[in-house]
């Protein structure tokens, strides 16, 4: 004969496993319920070296349609290049936070900025920003001059720019905005004046 | 019966029945012979040979198209050969093609051919002939990339390849002042044949890369040239003017321009064919007398942005830019030509226009104003551009104007346009937005450009499309155009 507290054991045992195996079928449906993250496919940045200094990125905001400067804080290395790299992506993980005014698509970076004396920068965009970007004249417009505005706001000495995608010449941003030639940079501050108000 | 009674008679009639004999079997033979002959004629007779005509940077030609087991053939060498340095090798069953630095490699009656290391699918088997590689002509879009680096565009109906961006558009209006006249502008020279039939003119295109408008038909307000229609057959384009009257052709614009009018004889002789007195002769300023044979010139060009494969931006599931462009196109045109402004409109179909081609147009009507059209789903009422120059080296360049920049003495026209329009759409509650862009090609026109985006008036983007809001707009713009016409007018 079974003894009654072997039995009491025994029984409270299988009551815990039977509770158990219920939750973790329970956590599994709500994990297979849950979205999967968009993977981001884009290489894994080194972590920058260098004091934290105060840039001025220019963002567009797509509800009024303008453009506003905004500091922001962020490390900045010492050759001119990586700088202009640095502040560049401070601007684009900027629009693809989720709370961003003016979206860009998932993946968006930049891939290099070549700065070429006298006065010349190339910005080279991935194929992920441009194949991805919302078409129109305005919404093309104020990529284009936040990220020229803001290269060229922290980055001195600059006169034109050139914006590259993938490393080649695109005709146009996303249908609209010309891509084609190089950009005047004083002709961008001018535009960029123009896009603070919306008037 | 005939009877042979004596040898004379019986040698008579022996001469007479050989005679029948003779002559039986002479017509026999005659027969036989005419028979061959009328069988043989149309034996002999060989279809007429298929031709590809080829397209390119380099040159314009054509091939022989060969038939082998009921498909279209065409030798691959010999298409290669007038556009770069190509030679080929044969190694028993396989067929070597060096193209510039690309290697091709072929088998015979192998339907997968390697090029540059990379498996390439024909359509049929590779044929190798006396040492000539044959590829079927079907396979051609998805081969010649491959050998060329660039695009390759084959009409496979009409026997017409086309290689990289070499396509020559055209355009057809006729001109308001004379309806009579039909002008076809074209970006590029041509000189095709022109032949005439009772009711019709037909302009072949033998050897120049014209390429279909959107609609092979166009309609014109004209009773006596009603309409037009584009087709291609045998490696060549034709365009089939139907008409009520003789037309002949002439030639200007060093062969971008074709004119299509009724002899000056047949006007006079014909009440019916006189033109009507056009509105546009009301505005002396913009209209200074035209001989007959020279284009009209426009006061605006309207240009509906995107068109064909570009679409422009998606402004709803349904509503695609390029459709909102060209109805809004056709309403301003509308507005313009009834307050007496000349108007021509650049789109006025599905075509898709380079941006160079539309600035090309743009310059050689020599218009007072261009007026670019585009449609957005974000924002509210109308933004309004002008070109933002891009950056240029301050080069001495004679009396040539920069192709980049070429809008740069024309911009404060441009602005001033641009401040007219904005107010008449303020004084009708339209929110306004001036900007300049970096929006080709504005750049490009040497006259005063304007850009027109127009965005819904509300949230609902479906109302970019609603005749009333277009008509709104369209109106304003028109005044707009009207205040500053005496300025624009006076421009160089």
């Amino acid at each position: 004969m079974i003894p009654r507290h072997f039995f009491i054991a025994l029984s409270i045992l299988l009551a815990a496993v039977l509770a158990m195996s219920i939750y973790a079928w329970r956590m599994r449906g709500r994990a297979a319920a849950t979205p999967v993250a968009s993977v981001d496919t884009r290489p894994v940045v080194p972590p920058v070296a260098g004091a934290t200094e105060r840039v001025t990125l220019y963002v567009a905001y797509d509800d009024i349609g303008i453009l506003r400067a905004q500091s922001a804080q962020i490390p900045m290395p010492s050759v001119r290049q990586e700088r202009a790299e640095e502040v560049l992506r401070a601007l684009i993980a900027l629009y693809l936070d989720k709370t961003s005014p003016h979206p860009l698509p998932p993946g968006s970076d930049i891939r290099s900025v070549y700065l070429v004396d006298p006065g010349l920068a190339v910005i080279d965009v991935n194929a992920a920003l441009a194949d991805g970007h919302r078409s129109g004249v305005l919404a093309e417009e104020l990529t284009v001059a936040s990220l020229i505005q803001t290269l060229s706001a922290n980055i001195p000495g600059i006169l034109k720019m050139k914006i590259l995608v993938e490393g080649k010449q695109r005709e146009t941003l996303a249908g609209h905005a010309d891509l084609s030639n190089f950009f005047d940079v004083s002709a961008v501050n001018q535009l960029t004046s123009q896009l603070q108000s919306t008037q | 019966m005939p009877l042979i009674s004596g040898p004379h008679e019986g040698t008579a009639a022996f001469g007479c029945l050989q005679l029948r004999s003779n002559t039986r079997v002479g017509l026999q033979l005659l027969f036989t012979i005419g028979t061959v002959l009328f069988l043989a004629v149309p034996l002999s007779a060989a279809p007429p040979e298929k031709h590809l005509s080829i397209y390119s940077t380099a040159a314009n030609y054509s091939l022989p198209i060969v038939q082998r087991q009921g498909r279209d053939y065409v030798g691959l060498l010999e298409l290669l050969e007038p556009l770069g340095t190509v030679s080929a090798k044969v190694d028993g069953q396989r067929w070597r093609l060096h193209y510039n630095n690309v290697l091709g490699e072929f088998t015979a009656d192998k339907a997968r051919a390697r090029v540059q290391g990379r498996d390439a699918d024909l359509s049929a088997k590779f044929i190798l002939e006396n040492g000539r590689g044959l590829v079927p002509l079907a396979s051609l879009n998805s081969l010649l990339p491959r050998f060329l680096g660039g695009p390759a565009t084959l009409h496979e109906q009409s026997n017409r390849l086309f290689i990289g961006s070499v396509a020559t558009h055209f355009t057809a209006s006729v001109a308001s002042d004379d309806p009579s006249r039909l002008v076809f502008q074209f970006t590029a020279p041509v000189n095709p044949s022109v032949a005439s039939e009772p009711g019709k003119v037909r302009l072949t295109f033998n050897h120049e890369p014209v390429t279909a408008p959107a609609s092979p038909t166009l309609t014109f307000s004209s009773k006596l040239v009603p309409s037009a229609t584009y087709s291609e057959s045998g490696g060549a384009a034709d365009i089939t003017v139907t008409t009520t009257v003789p037309l002949l052709a002439t030639f200007s614009n060093d062969g971008r321009t074709i004119t299509l009018a009724p002899p000056k004889s047949q006007i006079a002789g014909n009440p019916a064919a006189k033109p009507p007195t056009p509105p546009a002769q009301s505005v002396p300023a913009v209209q200074p007398p035209t001989p007959p044979s020279a284009p009209r010139r426009y006061f605006a060009v309207v240009d509906a942005s995107h068109g064909g494969a570009d679409r422009g931006e998606a402004l709803s599931a349904s509503i695609a830019e390029k459709d909102v462009t060209v109805a809004f196109a056709r309403l301003l045109r509308q507005e313009l030509e009834s307050r007496g402004i000349a108007t021509l409109v650049l789109r006025d179909s599905d075509a898709n226009l380079s941006l160079d081609d539309r600035a090309f147009f743009a310059n050689t009507t020599h218009a007072a104003i261009y007026i670019a059209l585009h449609a957005a789903s974000s924002g509210h009422g109308v933004r309004l551009y002008t070109a933002m120059l891009p950056y240029a080296d301050d080069e001495a360049r004679g009396p040539f104007r920069s192709w980049p920049t070429a809008q740069s003495p024309s911009i404060p026209l441009s602005q001033a346009a641009v401040t007219s329009v904005a107010g008449m759409l303020k004084r009708i509650q339209v929110p306004v937005r001036t900007l300049t862009a970096p929006l080709r090609p504005l750049n490009n026109v040497i006259t005063a450009a304007i850009a027109v985006e127009v965005a819904p008036p509300a949230s609902d983007v479906s109302a970019l499309n609603s005749p009333d809001y277009q008509q709104l707009i369209a109106g304003a713009v028109a005044n707009g155009i009207v205040a500053i016409r005496s300025q624009l007018g006076a421009a160089p």
